[in-house]
């Protein structure tokens, strides 16, 4: 048995999405950060999925904290409204949104130090409430904008560029993330586009908060020998899980490899995502499984990349509040007023 | 308090707790009489004493001629000869009942009110329909009570003669058509009636009753026929994640609330200064209680209207709403949501432990007819029309730009908001002549917001030369204390009552009119004068004088009439 993926029947024009949308309007301003930063090759990544997916822009709310990582909703989507709030608190600006408006396509963006170092306290009942939203991980061990210190996701013995060591051992983002109840934990890396693309329109897929650790070199202070978190140092310790292909909701499945080749995982809004080269038979819904493996690399300075959890099963923070389906931010004064009676009815029970 | 309220009588209570669980000792005083007076009353004329722990030095405190109900055991007229004693032996009395020990200590606190209702002829009836109300629809509980009243009652008449009691109460029509409700939950139904769609709140004493019992109303009348809600309430990890999620929400334009004390306001600033900057709506609730630090979280005080109304680094200058009544707490928490979403920027309403905690009589609360003002908001079909629109722009002059919400379909809608420097069209800028045009025009939004806050209310005495200034529960003393000082000392006063900061023009004219005006607050010192202080042309600030009272206790009215005399006499020397 093998599958292909097949064009929809009507050829779209070329140039646009099934959308009608070109690249261009997922463009955002040009980027300030330093020539060669990670994050640009991540801002490039976004635009593409976004495109290639095909989500109105102007549906999406773009969310970062501060640092270099929190910069760059800036340069994608210009089309979309952005929030660039304070340091470490974007989980909460995120919610507070997804609760006002729950028909937007929120993602997040934020770096090493906004999450793991200030924004620990947000970051963890973020994921513990499994709000819907992309929340990408910009992490580099540094803290770029106010000149290379180290940020709790630096390894252990990793050398600054002022030649200082690391002495405190690195939060493992991932691992932490399956603990808290994420369903849907990504790791990847900046330069690798084929693997980043379809995980980010798998999270685009999938209903709940979508973590996405992608190790993004800082070439201005943390990309020398002694880096853990340089492009070379990514490039010879990554250990691939699997090659991951996506398959969108709006394209058909057909079968094209031997059974056992591949693993097939069906996401929330009806796409997959589908697992090649599982060689070492890999399975992404086991949470026992995912956080051996972490720890495993972990332990041999193996950098692991692919999509590390994944479950479809439970339900997001929207859905548990039950809320109705219009987004509460416009809807009409006669439907959220209680009437003059309900007044007199609460005054009486009160005399 | 309920019998007496349903005899018509004017009444208000106060609980005065300390921080803890359960167990320790906790007082709580009931004031009536027939002038309507409902500040809290320093003297006591009658007490129940229970408290073996406290029981001696409230005995000692007593002005002489006071009447004392007291547990037999505890042996209190040892200590006095110029009371008058009523020992009763409610531990016996209560095991009588029943015979669990739990329950026992529980009617014995109403059999004290049995006997009290004996000594000072609260009509029993009453009662019974009180405990109906308090106890509402447990049959059992209401039986279990009504017997503890009945044998207090009996206890009484058989064993005192309550005509030495000089205290009685008689039915009068003082109460008709009125509530009684505490403050926190006025609040939430003005809340509810503003359409409040997102609440996000941190429990904190003493607001969270606020959100709470804005989660069971809404329960009641804000679900729709398929059962989904049309709210979220959100109880968030911290202060900070609360107004996070609030101001979220205020982006993307819902009306969203959050709810604290001094502490969380202090966690919160970070976000009030992006929510005054990056000009977002949201209302704040500051249920304000004693600072510094944990301070003393069950006593009431107003210290936090600093950290209010300059929340936040850099320049900042917020919208503070002072309700004084519950009903205030109503319409304010209405109002707020009208002026958040007019101003774009957080909006504070400063409640405190004493009109947030306490029951309070009032007048049934008005329905607010008045269409939501959802301020200056494009929808797609503005920018249709438009073809543009600049986020930071003063298109109207009066310093109130327009602003787009997240998922608005149109190509321009789009904006990024930020915290850091911005122009008009919102692109970051560090340019000289961006910011400071930026911080000039909130500017004049905040003097825009003078014409259109809650505007004060100011009773002048045509006989007067001395004024008073207050605002929020010291309003109550203040109207005591005015009588007082003309009954009793023959000095005429004139009231300036401020609802909100900031002030508007009468200020001005107030002291302008006045050879002196006492401001008279609730903090160690003079928050709200330093402010007034501030706004007053140079040559009237010396008529300012301020008295201070801040021991975490509710003002009484006779603190302020001692200190205004004292000054006054002071003043003709």
């Amino acid at each position: 048995m093998s599958t292909t993926t097949q064009q929809p029947p009507a050829a779209a024009p070329k140039n646009v999405n099934r959308l009608g949308f070109t690249m261009a309007d997922y463009k955002g301003a040009d980027s300030t950060l330093c020539a060669g930063c990670g994050h640009d090759a991540i801002t490039s990544q976004i635009i593409k999925a976004f495109y290639e997916y095909g989500v109105e822009p102007h549906r999406v709310a773009k969310l970062s904290g501060i640092g270099c990582s929190s910069k760059t909703p800036a340069y994608f989507l210009s089309k979309a409204h952005g929030f660039n709030a304070v340091h470490g608190r974007m989980p909460s600006i995120a919610t507070g949104v997804m609760l006002a408006n729950q028909t937007l396509v929120s993602v997040g963006v934020s770096g090493d130090g906004d999450t793991a170092s200030i924004g620990m306290g947000q970051f963890v009942h973020l994921l513990r409430r499994n709000v819907p939203m992309i929340y990408i991980i910009e992490n580099n061990g540094v803290y770029g904008l106010t000149k290379g210190q180290f940020s709790a996701t630096a390894d252990l013995g990793s050398k600054a560029k002022s030649g200082v060591m690391n002495d405190l051992p690195a939060i493992d983002v991932c691992a932490l993330a399956i603990e808290l109840g994420c369903n849907f934990v990504a790791r990847s890396f900046a330069g690798d586009p084929k693997q980043m693309i379809p995980l980010l329109k798998a999270a685009l897929g999938h209903r709940g908060t979508a973590l996405f650790d992608v190790i993004s070199p800082c070439v201005t202070f943390n990309n020398h020998d002694g880096s853990t978190k340089s492009y070379k140092y990514a490039k010879d310790h990554e250990e691939l899980l699997h090659e991951i292909s996506f398959v969108p909701f709006f394209e058909q499945i057909t079968v094209d490899y031997a059974e056992g080749e591949t693993k097939d995982v069906e996401l929330h809004d009806g796409s997959h995502i589908r697992l090649r080269k599982a060689d070492k038979g890999y399975d992404p819904t086991s949470k026992v499984e995912a956080l051996d493996t972490l720890r495993k690399c972990q332990e041999s300075n193996e950098f692991l990349t692919g999509l590390i959890y994944i479950n479809e099963v439970k339900p997001d923070f929207l859905t548990l509040l039950n809320m109705i389906d219009a987004p509460l931010a416009t809807v009409s004064q006669e439907r959220v007023q209680p009437s003059e009676a309900d007044l007199r009815e609460i005054m009486s029970e009160l005399m | 308090m309920r019998s007496i309220f349903q005899m018509g009588i004017p009444v208000s209570g106060k609980n005065l707790f300390p921080s803890n669980i359960a167990g320790l000792p906790t007082w709580f005083t009931i004031r009536a009489n027939k002038d309507g007076w409902i500040a809290r009353r320093k003297e006591i004329d009658l007490l129940v004493a229970m408290n073996a722990e406290t029981a001696r030095e409230d005995v000692m405190n007593l002005d002489p001629k006071r009447v004392v109900v007291y547990e037999e055991t505890l042996k209190l007229n040892q200590y006095r000869k110029d009371l008058t004693f009523f020992p009763v032996p409610f531990a016996k009395l209560a095991t009588e009942i029943t015979p669990d020990s739990r329950l026992r200590k529980l009617l014995a606190n109403m059999i004290y009110v049995g006997v009290m209702g004996e000594l000072i002829e609260i009509d029993p009836a009453e009662m019974e329909v009180a405990l109906t109300k308090q106890f509402k629809g447990k049959a059992k509980a209401v039986a279990l009570n009504k017997t503890a009243l009945e044998i207090g009652r009996k206890y009484a008449k058989e064993t005192f003669d309550k005509t030495i009691v000089p205290y009685k109460t008689q039915r009068m029509n003082a109460t008709a058509g009125k509530i009684i409700i505490d403050g926190n939950s006025a609040a939430a139904l003005g809340c509810m009636f503003a359409g409040v769609t997102v609440a996000t709140w941190y429990p904190i004493t003493p607001s969270s009753s606020l959100c709470e019992t804005l989660a069971d109303y809404m329960k009641d009348y804000r679900i729709e026929k398929d059962g989904k809600a049309n709210f979220a309430i959100v109880q968030a990890e911290d202060e900070l994640a609360a107004v996070g999620m609030a101001i979220g929400a205020g982006w993307a334009g819902a009306r969203s609330m959050t709810s604290t004390a001094g502490p969380g306001i202090s966690l919160m600033q970070e976000f009030i200064g992006l929510g005054y900057y990056a000009e977002i709506p949201t209302v704040i609730f500051d249920v304000t209680r004693v600072g510094p630090s944990t301070g003393l979280p069950t006593r009431t005080q107003q210290s936090d209207i600093l950290s209010m109304v300059y929340a936040s680094h850099g320049d900042t200058k917020h919208i503070v709403l002072l309700p004084a009544s519950v009903s205030e707490c109503f319409d304010m928490g209405y109002e707020a949501f009208d002026l958040a979403e007019r101003f774009q920027t957080p909006i504070f309403v400063m409640s405190d432990l004493d009109l947030g905690m306490n029951n309070w009589m009032s007048d049934p609360f008005k329905y607010p007819k008045k269409k939501f003002d959802r301020g200056k908001v494009l929808s797609a079909e503005d920018l249709k029309k438009l073809g543009s629109f600049q986020r930071y722009g003063d298109v109207d002059g009066d310093g109130i730009p327009y602003r787009t919400l997240p998922g608005t379909n149109h190509p321009a809608a789009s904006y990024f908001t930020r915290g850091s420097g911005h122009n008009e069209k919102a692109a970051y800028s560090e340019r000289p002549d961006d910011y400071k045009n930026n911080m000039d025009r909130l500017a004049k939004k905040y003097e825009t917001a003078r014409q259109e806050v809650s505007q004060p209310e100011i009773a002048y005495n045509a006989d007067a030369n001395v004024g008073v200034l207050a605002f929020g529960t010291t309003h109550w003393a203040i109207i005591e204390s005015l009588d007082q000082l003309q009954r009793e000392y023959r000095i005429p006063l004139s009231y300036y009552r401020l609802r909100a900061v900031p002030f508007t023009k009468h200020l001005v004219e107030y002291f302008e009119k006045h050879d002196r005006v006492y401001v008279v607050e609730q903090n160690r010192d003079g928050q709200m004068a330093m402010l007034i202080k501030l706004e007053l042309p140079t040559h009237l600030i010396g008529k300012l004088r301020n008295i201070r009272h801040y021991s975490g206790i509710p003002l009484d009215a006779r603190f302020v009439t001692d200190a205004i005399v004292a000054a006054e006499k002071g003043e003709q020397q």
